[in-house]
């Protein structure tokens, strides 16, 4: 009696639980209906069963998972998806794993592959370590699309740029030689070492640098601060103890870019050493205003989700196949073009940068 | 002298605790396993739970070396960076040119190394507690991993080496039976064989319950001790080639938190972590009660931060509940003979 | 320590106990490394970089004095990281959405959120009997999952935040920083309660020994409940200064402290069974890997090294520690002391 009391608690604490859940990063949408919540699930599993199998007559239904939950970048880019979902009347699940590994985006990749959905699209924390994972959802006949964070080759239909990887870096290098006026040490304070989109980014800034334009800045050192805030404080703190003459601290990464700033201005160096790089201007408006941060760039996480979403509706209805030449019409956005990348694969860019200063940051900082 | 009649009294009861902790937990995971089947449409497809078994089962080898721990009431939280380690050796091995069976001895003899390392610290420094012993080579050996890859991945495998984690064995009736569950569950029956029958295991519980006597009656501690680490540092070898062919890459951060999760199931499965008691069975129930209950809220789409809180919650609760059942009923007893007395 | 007592009676001459021994032990480890680092960058011992580094040691300390007190009673909390998560975010959060509120309003809600669920892990462990470790790894899962609900995806950054919130970090009380003077606040109560008051003295005795404390009457589970829920008061304090420090609120935020925590009050003495440890050693083990941790960037290596030294050096001084104290075990007992 007690054994089975024991167990009837547990298991009414979980669904207790259910009830706090606030679909932040889940949402259905069935043609544009509001997202049930969870609390309601065991009741409404028959309706949902229901629901679900009218959406896939109407519309498909696609996965998409972010490289983290509680990312302010990928919240925007879920809230963009949810648009586009909603103006295709497709339905969209929004996934974050609480840590940003390749093997919690794995499981939670296994089970979008176990409910059968039509379409995944996916930031990868690690190109390599999806692979696996992907081609078995391929083979099974889910579309895979990479956006933001690629991965291998073979392992996805299509790739969703954010950028063009040596645009960023010119943009950067161009910026640090402004801010340095032509001359100056500077560093790289980057997220973790294994990250690939910085690491693209890091080997064209490192290219860039040789060349004649920019002869006259010096890269002291890379350091990574693993997009910790406590971490990336104490690699900027170094790297303004450890090299007085720097200038310049180019993050492209925007934990680093806030640790960089503050550090900055903790020590009391405004106006000797400037950080730059990569932020959503929601978040370094502060430090834009307060003149530390002379410009930043992003791309748009809101356009990014939104055009993930119509490239895979596009993709589910056999609309395009991924190939150089392929046109997507992506809603209010207008085309977008399959384009080929350096290596020859095909890939789809969002568009340009958005550069934040001084003079726009008043409105920029309430749009993402 | 008293302790002795303690430890004696416990060691009855604890015999009838065992049963009830494994009945427990296999209700749990038919409850577990009803409950996914009536919220998800997508659950009850045998394909796809031995899909969801792949995710969760390459822990599942340091989960069983991690019973034999805390069996003998000590802790290893520095096995996620065996794993890390074990695998990038192996990578770099690979492609230094070796070929992929030596490489993967190679990288059990890693394995074996850490845990001979950790466990020679453990016996022959008793005043440092296993926790801060490994906390301490948790760093160094996931810092060696970094040394050796830095921020490149080591990959190339060939494809039956990808079968070790992704293919099956043999088929029953068109449903695939995954090669990675038949491997753990040969392991899980030898560990559990091990330590109801073997003389090694009735070697563990001594150890765990009262090292000093066990001392006394001839067991060599310290052997049991170091013996023990270099198992788990084998296990994690183990786990480390299977999470290596399920990612098909070797990177220094892999296996982030594999510690924590290890440890929460095997204490779930009923091991104390003062040592002396717990069965293998429970700890194999735990992982899949854990697994399975992660894999069906996840086909119900709820986000991974309530997942969070409900594996939390039952890893408290399911210690809290009895504990406290255990308290009522002790109260009502006493109340009982107080009454009785007062007539 | 009976072995200390058992010194000084012995002697009424001068002689270094060995409990002095392990903080001498820590005091020569972090000076050797000093000079290491001094040598590699030169900035390092400047006046500026170790006022720098003890504001950002102020966090750690004062977790690490939590930890000693639950560590005493022969527990451990793993759930610190999370707690102070809860409190920052939380309080960022109505932070943002009332600027109006002043600073010490703030803070006093972060340190009641940080004591209701540090009493809440006071209760599942006093009063329902679930072992600590266990009961820690549930709620820090729990917790850190209630931030990320109480987050719902956002992130609280600088410009959200009042000038006087961002000045609790920053600003200067009787010419310290406002950090450095909590955390001597903090240190000096504590050393006081432990060695002064009944309760203080209590913790120790449910550490040392429960069965005897329990004969003395000592309410072991309400002595527990106390322990966690100061834990969690602390924790509380943390997460809103954390928040301050770096003018950032993440969800993810701090994970990791409670290992430092954890390894400063071992490298501290504090035995991990309970019943012993000192807050000077705990300091100092607090300093040393705060120390550490702020030394690493300025050793101008290569990124990939710093883990694999850090935990050498980690391994190093616990090995040190046990070395010493086998060392001067053994004199005593060859009466040399």
């Amino acid at each position: 009696m007690k054994r089975t009391l024991s167990i009837v608690l547990v298991l009414s604490m979980i669904l207790v639980c259910f009830a706090g859940c606030t679909s932040t990063s889940t949402s259905e949408e069935t043609q544009g209906e509001q997202s049930t919540t969870v609390s309601e699930n065991t009741a409404t599993a028959t309706d949902e069963t229901a629901s679900q199998s009218a959406a896939s007559e109407d519309g498909s239904r696609i996965g998409l998972v972010t490289k983290g939950a509680g990312i302010a970048f990928f919240e925007a880019v879920g809230d963009g998806a949810t648009t586009a979902a909603g103006e295709l009347g497709v339905e969209l699940d929004v996934q974050g794993p609480t840590e940003t590994t390749a093997e919690k985006q794995i499981e939670i990749i296994t089970n979008f592959i176990a409910r059968k959905v039509d379409g995944i699209l996916v930031s990868a924390n690690d190109s390599e370590a999806l692979a696996p994972i992907l081609k078995q959802a391929m083979e099974a006949g889910i579309k895979v699309i990479s956006y933001d964070g690629d991965v291998s080759v073979d392992a996805r239909q299509l790739f969703v740029s954010t950028s063009d990887p040596e645009n960023v870096a010119s943009q950067l290098i161009d910026t640090a030689n402004e801010i340095a006026e032509g001359s100056g040490e500077i560093a790289i304070l980057s997220a973790a070492a294994t990250a690939a989109n910085q690491n693209a980014w890091i080997e064209y800034m490192k290219n860039d640098l040789e060349e004649e334009k920019n002869s006259g800045l010096t890269l002291v050192t890379t350091v990574y601060g693993d997009d910790e805030m406590e971490k990336s404080y104490q690699e900027a703190n170094g790297l303004l103890k450890s090299y007085p003459n720097l200038k310049v601290i180019i993050s492209p990464t925007a934990v680093g870019i806030l640790a960089a700033a503050k550090a900055i201005q903790d020590a009391g160096l405004e106006g000797q050493v400037y950080a730059t790089g990569l932020a959503l201007p929601s978040e370094v408006a502060e430090y834009i205003e307060a003149g530390i941060v002379p410009k930043a760039f992003l791309w748009s996480p809101i356009d990014l989700g939104y055009i993930s979403v119509y490239v895979m509706n596009a993709m589910l209805k056999d609309e395009i196949s991924g190939v150089e030449g392929n046109v997507v019409t992506c809603g209010t956005l207008g085309d977008k073009d399959v384009t080929l990348d350096a290596s020859g694969n095909p890939q789809i860019i969002i568009g340009a940068m958005s550069e934040f200063n001084a003079d726009n940051i008043a409105e920029w900082k309430d749009v993402f | 002298m008293s302790i002795q009649r303690n430890t004696m009294i416990q060691h009855s009861s604890i015999k009838s605790m065992f049963f009830k902790r494994e009945m427990i937990l296999f209700y749990l995971l038919i409850i577990v396993n009803i409950f996914n089947a009536i919220t998800s449409e997508y659950y009850l497809d045998v394909g796809g739970i031995m899909q969801a078994t792949r995710v969760f089962l390459d822990k599942g080898f340091v989960v069983l070396g991690m019973t034999y721990v805390l069996m003998i009431g000590e802790i290893d939280i520095s096995v996620a960076s065996i794993i890390a380690l074990c695998s990038c050796v192996m990578g770099v091995v690979y492609n230094a040119g070796l070929s992929l069976p030596i490489a993967m001895l190679i990288c059990i003899g890693v394995g074996a190394l850490c845990g001979l390392l950790n466990g020679i610290l453990v016996a022959k420094f008793r005043e440092l507690a296993s926790m801060i012993i490994t906390l301490a080579t948790m760093s160094l050996y996931r810092g060696i991993a970094w040394i050796l890859l830095g921020d490149k991945a080591a990959g190339g495998y060939p494809d039956w080496f990808t079968f070790l984690s992704s293919g099956d064995l043999f088929k029953i009736g068109g449903v695939g039976v995954p090669f990675i569950l038949i491997v753990f569950i040969v392991f899980a029956v030898a560990f559990g064989v091990i330590l109801r029958k073997g003389v090694f295991g009735k070697k563990l519980y001594m150890v765990g319950n009262n090292a000093e006597t066990s001392q006394y009656s001839g067991i060599k501690v310290f052997n049991i001790r170091v013996i023990v680490f270099v198992i788990i540092g084998i296990m994690s070898s183990i786990s480390a080639i299977f999470l290596t062919s399920r990612l098909a890459t070797a990177r220094p951060n892999v296996a982030t938190n594999y510690e924590m999760e290890a440890i929460a199931i095997v204490i779930l499965g009923g091991v104390k972590t003062d040592g002396g008691s717990g069965t293998v069975l429970g700890v194999v129930l735990s992982m899949f009660i854990v697994g399975l209950l992660k894999y069906g809220l996840g086909l119900n789409s709820i986000c991974s931060e309530i997942i969070l809180i409900v594996v939390g919650a039952l890893l408290v609760l399911s210690i809290l509940i009895p504990n406290m059942s255990q308290i009522i009923k002790q109260n009502t007893q006493i109340k009982k003979v107080i009454r009785s007395q007062k007539y | 320590m009976p072995v200390t007592t058992m010194i000084k009676m012995k002697q009424g001459k001068k002689r270094i106990s060995f409990s002095q021994n392990r903080e001498l032990v820590l005091l020569i480890i972090l000076i050797a490394f000093s000079i290491i680092v001094q040598v590699r960058n030169t900035q390092y011992l400047s006046l500026l970089n170790i006022s720098d580094m003890l504001v950002d040691t102020a966090v750690l300390i004062i977790i690490s004095c939590g930890m000693l007190m639950v560590m005493l009673t022969g527990g451990i909390d793993l759930s610190v990281a999370s707690i102070m998560a809860v409190s920052g975010m939380s309080t960022a959060m109505i932070m943002s959405s009332n600027p109006g509120i002043p600073p010490v309003i703030i803070i006093l809600l972060g340190v009641m959120i940080g004591t209701a669920l540090g009493l809440l892990n006071g209760l599942i462990i006093g009063k329902g009997k679930v072992i600590p470790i266990i009961a820690t790894m549930g709620t820090m899962n729990v917790y850190r999952g209630i931030t990320y609900l109480v987050a719902n995806g956002e992130q609280i950054t600088a410009s959200e935040m009042t000038e006087g919130f961002k000045k609790i970090a920053t600003g200067k009380l009787l010419g310290i920083n406002t950090l450095i003077f909590i955390t001597i606040v903090v240190a000096i109560i504590i050393y006081f309660f432990l060695s002064r008051y009944r309760l203080g003295r209590r913790i120790y005795a449910v550490g040392s020994n429960s069965e005897s404390a329990k004969i003395s009457g000592t309410n072991i589970s309400n002595v527990l409940v106390f322990v966690y829920m100061v834990m969690g008061l602390l924790c509380g304090l943390c997460g809103v200064l954390y928040v301050s420090r770096y003018s950032v609120a993440q969800a993810d935020m701090a994970s990791g402290t409670e290992m430092y925590a954890i390894a400063a009050c071992v490298l501290g003495g504090v035995n991990i069974s309970g019943g012993s440890g000192k807050l000077q050693g705990v300091l100092l083990g607090a300093i040393l890997i705060g120390f550490i941790n702020n030394a690493l960037p300025m050793l101008l290596i290569s990124s990939f090294w710093k883990q694999a030294i850090q935990g050498v050096i980690i391994l190093a001084a616990i090995l040190i520690n046990v070395i010493i104290l086998r060392r001067s075990d053994r004199m005593l007992k060859k009466g040399r002391i």
